[in-house]
């Protein structure tokens, strides 16, 4: 009987901290994409200002109404530009940070390529 | 004359290589210069044609309830203060927003942030009470929800929509600038 009740215990508490757990991975990966606007340098979640402090809160409740991930950056992106995201979309002012890796990878590519076939 | 195009090409083929990277790290060089030059330091948008955000706190004095729909109503010109008792550059600004209250052209409302209640009402004893209403931002949750990320702050509110946004303490200058945006 006590065996039982222990295992009914677990199996109930079980998957709620899973959940929580969950809920706190996200929180984390969200902030630590979003840049601490008033301390250089540092995302939200490893500063411990009163605007990081703020922000995680309100992070927070945006998972809680249900938000996702995209909508979270979405709303920080209306509020304060595209700034405060670590990891900004490909737009017309960042085409070519995305762009240029790509460019490298392919010249450098085609160098080696051809060394190559200059070997021969 | 076809001797010297063969002994060109071949010329040529061997340069390829080094030119082609000469030119690939100039670009990179340009872009990454160019970079240097941008600010890394977040400059909000300050013409923000922007709808103010819904919201649900409490009044200051009171402690009741109250909707943002019933603090700011249309067709009249808002400013809002986002103070505290314990922002140092709040008390340098007190003064103006307490001339720009007396000249009557604008009701001022307070966001009292993050603040303890008792500093605040002694901070309003101390220097005066420029607000029309007041209401609370315990957690900062509000602040944000105006895109505003730090004290003081200020906006300017027409019919619903942020005019302008002032962020630091305001001056003479700002305040001069302000009663010539509202007249």
């Amino acid at each position: 009987m006590k065996f039982l009740k222990f295992f009914l215990i677990v199996i109930i508490l079980f998957p709620l901290s899973s959940v929580n757990a969950e809920e706190n991975d996200k929180r984390n990966k969200i902030t630590k994409n979003l840049r601490c606007l008033i301390c250089q340098g540092q995302s939200v979640y490893d500063s411990d200002s009163e605007f990081a402090n703020s922000l995680k809160i309100v992070v927070d409740k945006k998972l809680q109404e249900g938000f996702s991930e995209d909508q979270i950056y979405e709303y920080f992106k209306t509020k304060y530009g595209e700034w405060i995201l670590y990891d900004p979309g490909l737009n017309k002012n960042t085409y070519i940070l995305w762009l240029l890796p790509i460019l490298i990878f392919l010249i450098g590519g085609a160098i080696i390529y051809k060394s190559f076939i200059n070997r021969k | 004359m076809g001797a010297l195009l063969v002994f060109y090409k071949k010329n040529m083929k061997n340069k390829i290589l080094p030119f082609s990277i000469i030119i690939i790290f100039g670009i990179i060089f340009f872009i990454f210069y160019k970079g240097l030059e941008d600010s890394k330091i977040y400059i909000p948008d300050f013409n923000t044609k922007k709808e103010i955000p819904v919201f649900n706190t409490k009044e200051f004095f009171s402690g009741e309830n109250v909707k943002s729909s019933s603090i700011f109503e249309l067709d009249k010109v808002y400013l809002l203060n986002i103070w505290s008792s314990w922002c140092v550059p709040c008390r340098q600004e007190h003064p103006f927003l307490m001339n720009l209250n007396l000249e009557n052209k604008l009701n001022i409302i307070g966001m009292n942030y993050k603040d303890n209640l008792k500093n605040a009402e002694n901070f309003l004893k101390e220097l005066g009470n420029p607000y029309k209403e007041i209401f609370i931002d315990l957690d900062g949750t509000i602040a944000i929800d105006w895109g505003a990320y730090g004290v003081p702050e200020s906006f300017l509110i027409y019919n619903n929509v942020i005019i302008k946004k002032y962020i630091g303490p305001l001056n003479q200058e700002l305040v001069d600038e302000i009663n010539l945006l509202i007249k």
